[in-house]
């Protein structure tokens, strides 16, 4: 009688366990809605306005061994014009021959305006909390000047053409000692890691998702992060050499993904997990 | 010295103000070790007051399990469109910052 009672309960568990992974598929998507929820809640007060405020701060202050502001800085549309700018880069700059993201660009101008050494520059591209960049807030406050913004990014240039074809390149390099591209998570259509979805970078929906959602205050770091910095964590994921900050390679792999976003509306700074 | 926060306020056709506060601040709990193991010391917001024509519409008490960099939002009655209110916050070490919004 007993064992007849032993029986029937692992019966039940064993059914209860059939139930539970036929259930695995929608609970993948109600996690997704959750952490969708959970964003929105968060949007409301997003600490990336307190790095926007002092970025603008930065803009306009004069600083530096010229003791000049940022305000003539040209960021694509002409000097001093920013509202829409980061919806418009990475591009090519006549007065450097070469084509430039939003962060070479602000570096570039601290040089040519602010008067520091290219090494100052990009002393400190990430920020930590005791160690604070300017980098990040002056991204912070452009690309929140282009929020809102349909993402257009040029490709008349011969050398924007370049940059894209060369960032294509990156995306499907194979290589480091887990033998990974940026194409091993970002090719395939619902996968994630750990609970986040992946976006699948090969097709438009994916990139535009991706790329028009950072910057974003990383809530588990409690920073602001940049595109250059999510680029240079996901070079540090797949074990790859680390992407130089403002490096030929990172403007390239840039342009690609920007590109693949054109014609969506440019949302951030954002927050996040 | 400390970053302003960031401070919102709009009353609505009922007359009640919301009003939401993003500060600056590192909010350390005491419990977390640096990388020599050492404990990094305390460091939170303690006192949160929110004041409106000389008169605290919130005062708040708060402890290191506030997140860093805090968003607080309240409502309160009374205030008109144009009226000010101002948020004052002081910390463990003594540090204080005051900002002022103006009602939408």
């Amino acid at each position: 009688m007993r064992i007849r009672a032993w029986y029937a309960g692992a019966i039940a568990l064993a059914a209860g366990m059939v139930a539970a992974t036929a259930a695995v598929g929608q609970d993948a998507a109600s996690t997704a809605q959750e952490i969708e929820k959970y964003r929105q809640a968060l949007q409301d007060g997003n600490p990336a306005e307190l790095w926007e405020a002092r970025g603008e701060g930065l803009w306009k202050k004069p600083a530096g061994p010229k003791n000049a502001s940022l305000e003539k800085c040209d960021l694509g549309l002409g000097p001093g014009v920013v509202k829409g700018a980061y919806a418009q880069l990475p591009r090519y700059f006549a007065d450097v021959d070469r084509v430039m993201d939003l962060e070479t660009r602000l570096a570039h101008c601290r040089v040519t305006l602010h008067g520091l050494t290219p090494a100052q520059a990009t002393a400190r591209p990430f920020g930590s909390p005791d160690n604070r960049s300017d980098n990040d807030a002056l991204v912070a406050w452009v690309t929140s000047e282009s929020k809102g913004a349909t993402m257009n990014v040029p490709s008349a240039h011969a050398k924007e053409k370049e940059a894209f074809a060369l960032g294509e390149k990156i995306f499907y390099f194979r290589g480091g000692p887990y033998d990974f591209s940026c194409a091993t998570c970002h090719a395939a259509d619902n996968t994630r890691i750990r609970l986040q979805d992946l976006p699948n970078l090969t097709k438009q929906a994916g990139a535009q998702l991706a790329y028009t959602t950072w910057p974003a205050y990383r809530v588990s770091q409690g920073e602001l992060r940049t595109f250059q910095w999510r680029l240079n964590d996901c070079f540090r994921q797949q074990r790859f050499p680390e992407l130089g900050f403002a490096s030929d390679a990172s403007i390239a792999l840039t342009a690609f993904l920007a590109r693949n976003a054109n014609g969506a509306e440019f949302k951030a700074p954002t927050i996040k997990r | 010295m400390a970053d302003p926060m960031r401070i919102r306020a709009a009353v609505d056709a009922g007359g009640v103000t919301e009003v939401k506060v993003l500060m600056s601040h590192e909010m350390e709990t005491g419990q977390r070790r640096d990388a020599a193991g050492a404990l990094v010391p305390a460091w939170f917001i303690q006192n949160v007051t929110a004041t409106h024509a000389g008169k605290t519409v919130l005062s708040a008490q708060w402890g290191p399990a506030i997140a860093k960099n805090p968003f607080l939002s309240f409502r309160f009655k009374g205030a008109q469109k144009g009226d000010k209110v101002q948020v004052t916050w002081v910390d463990n070490r003594g540090d204080k910052r005051t900002d002022e919004a103006t009602i939408a």
